[in-house]
């Protein structure tokens, strides 16, 4: 049976334990001596509906986890899955056909050894499908029934269709962390499998990079995996080239914001800076490899330099650094506008100038808050992918001249994925290493930033 | 339409408001208010909230100039020369008449910081040792030196509220003002904390010309030796403290100072 149809006989039954619970509700009401009971009647009908529905979403979910590994278990004990070949990929590739011929995915199968599996599948799965849907009606059943009999006219349906609705929004929040700790593991686990074939310490401290996907896998070469030109790019890219623009020109733009621009400009300047924020990644890398990279290039020449690169280190970092303008100037522009007046009034009452006020009373006191927007947006420009992907090079530099071709983390993680070798081998591996330090460092910066907002809101409450 | 009483000692007036009023927008916040200040005496502002007293005395530094929608007519002079002339400098006006607000208003910096932060900006010491005298002075002058002698380096926010109150007193005394205005100094200060400003403005006058705006009838009555009360934007009379509190000579102030209203 397909999920829509299941979705729809879930709100037809709670549709239908609603209406009776309610039903039921009305009569308590109507036979109580003051006509008013401790919860409306639609309380009641909440709690049936939702003692039906809910059991039975957790079962069919929890049923669509197992419910293939319990048919393929029947199917290779059917007697033509004695036939099939042992282990790998050519076992898996004909129990897939098979089962896209059963499920009617497609029409016929490639390997003819295949087209014997077929019925077995057919019968497994209609066999789990039944069991399934009919566990799921009785469990809706079981519970619509349990709930509808303890309806009462005193019944504290209210508090416990709250506590029903909390528990939903608990689950709710608990899926983004789940997911995070999910990704974490999934991330450590590859990245233990790389460290099992290159040491930890060549990887961090090694000066070279340049993993050969083509390379006999099970004896990689650690000299080749030498992280450090990544990591330098990556910083010297995302940290130092895209915040000497950003933080000097985010925070001007913040302090004109706040303290200069009248209002009907603000209210035009405002959201064209969030407009920037909106601005898809990969545009900004067309910008940066079609515009600002050959402009670079020609600059240099003019200028002397012998054989620019047309990958530039600065070309990147001057558009990453436009791109977080906005990260840094609403963090700014918030701090600044929390600052309390008095603290302004006190000052120009001193006879401050609006920029001694501005330069010695409001930015130190909305140091913390500055700070931390430059933090978050260092943890995304080091994170940021598309731009440098478009307009940095792959070529692993240890070089300090913005000029020249560097390559960053990201852009590694890109090409050692896409690249031609197994999933396997270690060259693929090293991306999952790579993504590992790159998480753990942007998880380090974003936890210190929001510690430190966290520090500096206390201070003016 | 001030009832100015007749037996006030000649004094030199420090600032003199003349017939000024002040707008917000189309809404006049005061009218037509005129006065001397005198640097011997301490003038108390009394009157129920929202009468315009704090507005008024806002202009007398120009701080209502913060506030975009804010006019003011007619004119307020410091030693004879109109504050709200063109070209007048409002930072060196504002270092003349200094301001201590309602709430203390402390920098987030370290007390040593707070009151050397006027000097600096107004290039009144040369070098640290001159600093560090005018820091001592103002905090001597401000009876907070005692207090704090040992911990000059520690954050001003981390001072208690009256303590807190007296280093903005310091902090106003330190750029050497002839004139110190203060907004409901006490408004958030406790009993103790209340009586040694109040002290402590009765050891400032006469060295600075010291207006105070009050809620508290009591406060005005002890610190103040002129009082003039304020009423829906105007000032309806003026005159010694005792004189306004013992007997006035208008319904309206005798209404508010025996707490008919207010």
């Amino acid at each position: 049976m397909s999920p829509a149809i299941l979705f729809l006989l879930a709100l037809g039954l709670g549709l239908a334990g609603w209406l009776a619970a309610r039903a039921r509700a009305w009569t308590f009401r109507r036979e109580s001596a003051d006509g008013r009971l401790p919860s409306l009647p639609t309380y009641h009908a909440w709690y049936v509906a939702l003692w039906i529905v809910l059991p039975m979403a957790a079962f069919i979910a929890l049923w669509s986890a197992i419910a293939p590994g319990l048919v393929t278990q029947q199917v290779l004990a059917a007697p033509a899955a004695a036939e099939l070949p042992e282990f790998g990929f050519q076992r898996q590739t004909m129990l897939n056909e098979a089962r896209a011929v059963a499920t009617g995915a497609s029409n016929a199968v490639f390997n003819p050894q295949a087209a014997a599996l077929v019925e077995p599948y057919r019968e497994a799965l209609s066999h789990y499908n039944v069991i399934g849907i009919v566990v799921a009606l009785l469990i809706a059943f079981l519970g619509g029934t349990f709930a509808f009999l303890r309806l009462k006219p005193d019944f504290a349906a209210r508090t416990r269709v709250e506590r029903i609705v909390m528990a939903i929004l608990l689950g709710a929040s608990l899926v983004a962390i789940l997911t995070t700790i999910g990704i974490f593991a999934s991330l450590v686990f590859e990245t233990v499998r790389f460290f099992g074939m290159v040491s930890p310490l060549d990887f961090l401290f090694g000066t070279h990079w340049g993993p050969d996907p083509m390379a006999n896998a099970a004896n990689p070469d650690a000299s080749r995996y030498g992280a450090i030109p990544l990591f330098w790019g990556t910083l010297f890219i995302g940290a130092i080239i895209a915040m000497v623009v950003a933080i000097p020109l985010g925070l001007m733009s913040a302090i004109y914001l706040t303290q200069y621009a009248n209002p009907a400009l603000r209210k035009w300047i405002k959201p064209a800076l969030e407009i920037l924020a909106g601005v898809p990644t990969v545009v900004y890398g067309y910008f940066a490899a079609l515009t600002i990279a050959p402009a670079i290039r020609d600059l240099a020449l003019s200028l002397g330099a012998a054989n620019p690169s047309s990958e530039s280190a600065l070309a990147a970092g001057l558009v990453m650094g436009v791109m977080i303008i906005p990260f840094v100037s609403s963090m700014a522009d918030d701090s600044i506008a929390a600052v309390p007046q008095a603290m302004r009034d006190g000052s120009l009452a001193m006879g401050a100038t609006k920029s001694e006020t501005i330069r010695r009373v409001l930015v130190p006191a909305a140091l913390p808050g500055i700070v931390a927007g430059i933090m978050l947006a260092v943890s995304r420009a080091i994170g940021e992918t598309m731009i440098v992907v478009m307009a940095a090079s792959t070529a692993a530099n240890l070089s300090a001249n913005p000029l020249e071709a560097m390559t960053t983390v990201t852009v590694q993680i890109v090409a050692m994925l896409t690249g031609e070798g197994s999933f396997d081998h270690p060259a693929t591996l090293s991306a999952f290493a790579l993504g590992f330090v790159l998480f753990m460092v942007t998880l380090g910066l974003n936890f210190v930033a929001l510690r430190v907002v966290k520090r500096y809101r206390e201070a003016y409450e | 339409m001030t009832l100015v009483h007749d037996n006030l000692e000649q004094t030199e007036a420090k600032m003199s408001a003349k017939d000024v009023s002040v707008f917000y927008g189309d809404k006049k916040a005061i009218d037509g208010v005129s006065i001397d200040i005198p640097t011997e005496y301490v003038t108390a502002f009394i009157g129920p909230s929202g009468c315009g007293k704090s507005t008024f005395l806002r202009t007398l530094n120009r701080m209502n100039d913060t506030i975009p929608s804010a006019r003011v007519e007619g004119a307020i002079e410091l030693d004879g020369q109109d504050i709200y002339r063109s070209g007048m400098d409002v930072v060196q006006l504002r270092a003349r008449v200094g301001m201590v607000f309602q709430k203390p208003n402390p920098f987030p910096k370290s007390i040593y910081e707070n009151i050397s932060y006027g000097p600096k900006i107004h290039g009144l010491a040369e070098g640290k040792d001159e600093l560090d005298a005018i820091v001592e002075k103002s905090l001597r002058r401000a009876g907070l030196w005692e207090e704090v002698k040992d911990r000059l380096q520690d954050s001003g926010t981390a001072l208690s509220g009256g303590q807190q109150q007296r280093l903005c007193i310091a902090r106003a005394i330190a750029v050497d003002p002839e004139v110190i205005l203060m907004d409901e100094p006490c408004s958030a200060l406790d009993p103790i904390a209340t009586a040694k400003i109040e002290e402590l403005i009765a050891e400032l006058n006469g060295r600075y010309a010291i207006v105070i705006v009050t809620h508290s009838m009591q406060q005005a009555a002890r610190v103040s030796q002129r009082t003039a009360f304020f009423h829906l934007g105007k000032m309806v009379e003026y005159g010694r403290t005792s004189d306004i509190f013992t007997n006035p000579l208008e319904q309206r102030t005798q209404d508010y100072i025996t707490g008919r209203y207010g």
